[in-house]
């Protein structure tokens, strides 16, 4: 919305009227802004945490929350976010204190800092960095920083535990991450998130949207596998493995400290579809029409936020159905997946897209690397699978035998 | 004095704190989150000078990679975070000269200005730059390095593989 920006500039001329210095409007946008956004995040978060809760319900064949508020329980986040607020706020006598307090702080500001680059509508964007899509990345491996700290100031051993393994996943997964993320920068030739979007207009063949999920499946697929471990959400939630870990690095935590973790985890969530949605799938790009009695622009960026939002809604849909579909992998085969199959699919990925973008449009040449590439992906995995299940049977064989 | 000064001072001394806290903290946990905080305002510093590139870097590469690791190492020694450990050794006295030498050094240089301070010139974006720069001019230093990364990779493997 380009009237979004022609706003803050009235303003500032309005208050430079006024003879203010410009320190004091730009802190009062900047208020505004982050109270926006701290708002979204909280009802957005309150809004997926009842979603999920339905969308498991309803794969376990259950009906989920039914009662507060009436209408298929809508109430039951805000209900469940009263009672955290009014528990009691513990810290374990033997724990460290100060790095206790400052883990959950430091998980959500990295969650939200990241909200800062996110395009949500044609020139609705906090700060369109030119480095966007990269400081997302950065400012998003904080998360892990946050977590250790929660897990090693907690002074308890599934936390630690948690913590290491948190660690370890996240270290290797954002190889591939940034990897997968170098495809569509490539093609676009920026980091920019709103040039990101706008290299994606236009149709193929009259019909298909140009976006990046078609010439970069396979850095799609690549990237949306990362992001489900750096949110450490299953298959990759062995952080967290309940069977195993109580909880992992959250055991200690309680009331609100533990409900500052759930919120940064699910504003996590959204960032990452986020990225997706603007790399891979046309960010804010739609079909939209001119709606009475508002002017073009303010119906363009409408319609931008809407398409946004599905996309980013969708793509969330998909990490919960995942979530309630695969099972855990174990840790020997989480680290076989991120080194032995993500990492070199996401390097051959990149070499492919620099000789297509060397050689020029060698369209035929490129629809059968990339069809290559997802062969040996599904090869590779594959023979993980059929490895880990032997790995299984094996010990299942030894244990009965002794 | 400028905002901008005035944001400068503060990082640095929040800079400087940190890294106080690393070197003199007696819990070596502690120490490394310290150490990550004296990071964050070294990227900060980055952005001041209009480096975003390097401070998104510095963010992902010491933040997201190599202190984690640190940490890792850290947790995987065992009783070492429960342990105090000694802050000063017996070369406290060298060191501390070193450190003077280095100080006397800089304030020499950034007041007779030597040609290397002088500032650089101002580009719209430094991303692309960087990357052409990197992959033309210093294209054998940035694979020398690679190489030298890789060989302390695989002595590192080296030196932890007992059998």
């Amino acid at each position: 919305m380009t009237t979004f920006a022609s706003l803050v500039e009235r303003f500032y001329a309005l208050t430079a009227n006024w003879g203010l210095p410009w320190i004091v409007p730009t802190l009062v946008v900047m208020t505004i802004v982050a109270a926006v956004i701290l708002g979204y995040i909280a009802v957005a978060c309150m809004f997926l945490v009842w979603w999920e809760r339905k969308i498991s319900a309803h794969i376990q064949v259950r009906f989920g929350p039914m009662r507060v508020g009436g209408w298929h329980g809508w109430a039951q986040s805000i209900a469940d976010g009263v009672k955290l607020l009014l528990k009691e706020d513990v810290i374990p006598a033997g724990a460290d204190k100060v790095v206790f307090v400052l883990a959950p702080m430091v998980v959500f500001a990295a969650s939200v800092a990241a909200y800062v680059a996110i395009p949500w509508a044609p020139g609705l964007i906090v700060r369109d960095l030119n480095i966007g899509i990269l400081y997302m990345i950065s400012i998003s491996s904080l998360v892990v920083v946050g977590i250790i700290m929660a897990g090693w100031s907690s002074n308890n051993k599934y936390s630690v535990l948690g913590a290491m393994r948190s660690a370890a996943q996240a270290v290797s997964y954002e190889v591939p991450l940034v990897l997968s993320l170098l495809g569509p920068v490539m093609l676009a030739g920026t980091m920019r998130m709103g040039k990101l979007v706008e290299a994606q207009s236009g149709v193929w063949f009259g019909l298909l949207p140009k976006w990046f999920v078609f010439p970069q499946i396979v850095a799609f697929l690549v990237y949306f596998t990362c992001s489900l471990a750096e949110c450490n959400r299953l298959p990759f939630d062995i952080p967290e493995a309940e069977s195993e870990l109580v909880a992992g690095f959250h055991v200690e935590y309680s009331g609100m400290r533990f409900a500052i973790f759930f919120l940064a985890e699910y504003a996590n969530m959204f960032v990452v579809a986020a990225i997706a949605t603007t790399l891979f799938l046309g960010g804010w790009k739609g079909p939209w029409v001119a709606l009475p009695g508002l002017p073009a622009e303010v119906a363009h960026g409408l319609f931008g936020l809407f398409w946004f939002l599905v996309k980013c809604y969708f793509l969330i849909f998909v990490m919960m159905w995942l979530r309630w579909t695969l099972a855990r992998l174990r840790v020997d085969q989480l680290m076989d997946f991120a080194w032995k199959v993500l990492l070199p699919i996401a390097f051959a990925n990149l070499i492919l897209t620099g000789l297509v973008l060397v050689l020029g449009k060698q369209v035929l040449l490129y629809v059968l690397g990339v069809a290559l590439l997802l062969l040996i992906a599904v090869a590779l995995t594959a023979r993980g699978v059929r490895q880990g299940s032997a790995h299984v049977a094996g010990k299942a064989v030894r244990a009965q035998k002794a | 004095m400028t905002l901008e000064l005035g944001i400068f001072y503060f990082l640095a001394a929040f800079t400087v704190w940190a890294a106080a806290v690393v070197v003199l903290g007696k819990n070596i946990v502690r120490a490394a989150v310290a150490l990550i905080f004296s990071f964050c305002g070294m990227a900060a510093l980055y952005v001041l000078l209009e480096a975003e590139f390097l401070a998104a870097v510095q963010v992902l590469i010491y933040v997201g990679g190599i202190t984690i690791l640190l940490l890792f190492a850290i947790m995987l020694t065992s009783r070492i975070g429960a342990r105090t450990v000694r802050v000063i050794n017996d070369q406290a006295f060298l060191s501390g000269l070193a450190a003077l030498g280095l100080l006397a050094g800089l304030i020499y240089a950034s007041l007779s200005g030597i040609a290397a301070m002088a500032g650089p010139p101002r580009l719209p974006e430094t991303s692309p730059f960087l990357g052409r720069a990197l992959l033309t001019t210093y294209a054998l230093p940035f694979e020398v390095v690679s190489v030298l990364l890789l060989a302390a990779l695989v002595g590192a493997i080296i030196l932890a593989r007992k059998e």
